[in-house]
């Protein structure tokens, strides 16, 4: 990997994080002349008064400087922005809005990543099977169930296994992330409680999603069917289980790798719905929550964190792209 | 479709020709059933959108029109939510409200994303350049977390508004598309013959590649519509929708606000989702019989 392609990378991620402020900074300023008025007349109409609001009011007074001219505060608000402070929250007031978020995005962040990998792995094998001349027929029954299942958003089908196992067959919980009252700690039967809560949000990320990846490998195996290096394997002799695993899936799974990293924002965005629908504490649960009690600098800040993390991943992705795809090499043009 | 149905009607002016046409596209239809049977389901769809309303009475969607959460029966086949509104009532009138935010989002879309999609495609040097870094900026930030931000500071959202907030959002995907497609398309032998015919870049864009990416635009539109509806649902479902429209995504959004799940009301939820699923599943099916009519070498492979 060259040091080009890894500062153009690491450039472009700032260039994200810089368009992802900016547009935080614009928006509530296009809409209105005084954001914070603005935002507490709304929250007046509304019939929502915080404690010490005249307090919050001050507090975001002095915070956003709205007095000095638009380029100081500006360059002010990126600097706080760099350093992750977001300012007090209004309804958790005093409470920090970056302390708030930081309890919330490992939920967020341990749901995600499981459902990600496991729906990725399976899509995938399921995926190679299909475009695998040898495997057995049933396997082909698969596109018919997953490929519908790949159209619903994940949150809707969330609300069929609901209703499905938690609240007809009363397998699962109906939501939440642990047991109400459980006390949180490292032992062993609070993990399986995490789990047993987790299973049905998961699969609903996993049933969805997985339907997308396999129809993808699909396409790659049978392109890659035809290709000298295959009938080589073949010709060499080598067992049909050798050449399915390091010659057909080794390299139909690249393209996919590279749709993980383009396809990781959808997932986010579909999985802060699902914690809505299943109550989850995650970062979509807080984001519904700063909606509904119209906290706009909280949204702003759960905006932000999330835009940067789907930037994150898929700058990790793109750095770890070389070492999975040896053929690829990084030269200046 | 529509060159077969816009035949004279009488029998004796139908020359053969029209009937070879006819039997070319009932031939191609069997070839490619995905393409059918999505342009079937949306058919009936916006059939159903377009009559329902003529046959229900629009009254039963007021609040308290009738008694509160009644399960399906024969006065209320879809039975009544927690607000006494009589549920089929409100999938008549939220289908073809749905099915607007898409249509209206998906075509803005398209024309902001091919318009792009052809520069960056195209025009080689700092135009394409600029064009491509914006559309690769903009995918990589998450497009419903933006439509969050804004639609918070909206508030008060109505339909055709909360269509353009999406459409000025949904572009990238349709860009890179019909991008990707044009960059393909003009390394093919036809464009440099078209130069040195003296074409200028205009016209080989309108003249010679818009034509070839006809089913390619197709696909890039349903795809559009399908991204925006999914889009507007998101926002309804966070209760970021136009309030005082019964669109699909708010019915759910009013279910999920009075726990209809846990309450066991689920004519509420269900009865909006199949609608939404059927949408879905029908764009799906269009957009991948596009493709392959878009690309052939796809056809009937495995």
């Amino acid at each position: 990997m060259s040091l080009g392609y890894l500062l153009r990378r690491v450039g472009m991620f700032l260039l994200v994080v810089w368009v992802a402020a900016s547009i935080n900074f614009v928006i509530p300023r296009l809409a209105r002349g005084d954001p914070i008025q603005a935002q507490f007349a709304q929250l007046e109409t509304l019939g929502i008064r915080t404690s010490g609001m005249d307090q919050v009011v001050a507090a975001y007074k002095k915070r956003l400087g709205l007095d000095r001219p638009m380029v100081e505060q500006y360059f002010s608000y990126l600097w706080n922005v760099a350093r992750f402070d977001f300012g007090p929250s209004i309804t958790y007031f005093p409470a920090d809005i970056g302390r708030l978020i930081v309890q919330r995005l490992p939920w967020t962040i341990g749901l995600l990543t499981a459902s990600t990998i496991i729906a990725f792995i399976v899509g995938n094998l399921l995926g190679a099977l299909l475009g695998w001349p040898g495997s057995s027929r049933w396997v082909k029954w698969l596109v018919p169930v997953l490929m519908p299942l790949s159209a619903i958003p994940y949150y809707l089908l969330g609300l069929i296994l609901i209703f499905t196992f938690a609240f007809t067959f009363k397998l699962f919980p109906l939501g939440g992330a642990y047991s109400t009252g459980a006390k949180i700690e490292l032992a062993p039967a609070f993990t399986l409680d995490i789990l047993y809560h987790s299973i049905l949000p998961a699969l609903s990320i996993v049933l969805s999603v997985t339907g997308f990846w396999m129809l993808g490998m699909r396409g790659m195996m049978v392109t890659n069917m035809g290709e000298d290096y295959m009938i080589m394997a073949e010709a060499k002799g080598l067992s049909p289980m050798r050449i399915f695993l390091r010659y057909a899936m080794r390299n139909a799974m690249l393209p996919q790798v590279t749709g993980l990293a383009l396809t990781f924002g959808g997932i986010i965005a579909g999985s802060v719905l699902v914690e809505v629908i299943f109550d989850y504490p995650g970062m979509g649960w807080i984001l519904w929550y700063a909606i509904r009690a119209t906290d706009y600098f909280l949204i702003q800040g759960i905006v932000f964190v999330l835009v940067v993390s789907v930037a994150l991943a898929m700058l990790v992705l793109d750095l770890l792209y070389p070492f999975v795809d040896r053929r690829i090499v990084y030269v200046r043009r | 479709m529509s060159a077969a149905s816009a035949a004279p009607a009488t029998t004796e002016s139908r020359s053969p020709e029209t009937w070879s046409r006819r039997r070319e596209w009932i031939s191609y239809g069997r070839r490619n059933p995905t393409l059918v049977a999505g342009l079937t389901i949306i058919t009936v769809i916006v059939v159903f959108g377009l009559l329902a309303p003529l046959i229900i009475d629009q009254d039963a969607t007021r609040t308290t029109a009738f008694s509160k959460d009644l399960p399906p029966s024969l006065d209320h086949p879809l039975g009544t939510d927690s607000f006494g509104r009589d549920m089929l009532a409100l999938i008549v009138v939220g289908t073809p409200q749905t099915v607007k935010i898409g249509l209206i989002a998906g075509f803005m879309a398209l024309i902001i994303g091919s318009t792009l999609g052809f520069i960056q495609g195209f025009y080689r040097g700092p135009i394409g350049t600029s064009v491509r870094g914006v559309t690769d900026v903009t995918l990589t930030i998450p497009a419903l977390l933006i439509l969050i931000t804004v639609a918070s500071q909206v508030r008060q959202v109505t339909v055709e508004s909360m269509a353009i907030i999406i459409a000025l959002l949904a572009w990238p995907g349709t860009t890179r598309a019909i991008g990707s497609q044009v960059l393909s398309m003009r390394e093919r032998a036809f464009v440099p013959i078209a130069r040195f015919n003296g074409m200028s870049g205009m016209e080989i864009i309108f003249k010679e590649l818009m034509p070839n990416m006809l089913p390619y635009l197709g696909a890039s539109f349903v795809a559009a519509v399908s991204t925006a509806i999914l889009f507007a649902i998101g926002l309804e479902v966070l209760g970021l929708g136009p309030q005082t429209t019964n669109t699909l995504g708010m019915t759910i959004y009013w279910s999920q606000l009075h726990s209809a799940v846990i309450r066991g009301l689920w004519w509420w939820w269900l009865s909006p989702m199949v609608v939404i699923v059927t949408l879905f599943i029908g764009l799906f099916l269009i957009s991948h019989g596009l493709d392959e009519l878009a690309n052939p070498r796809l056809r009937r492979r495995v």
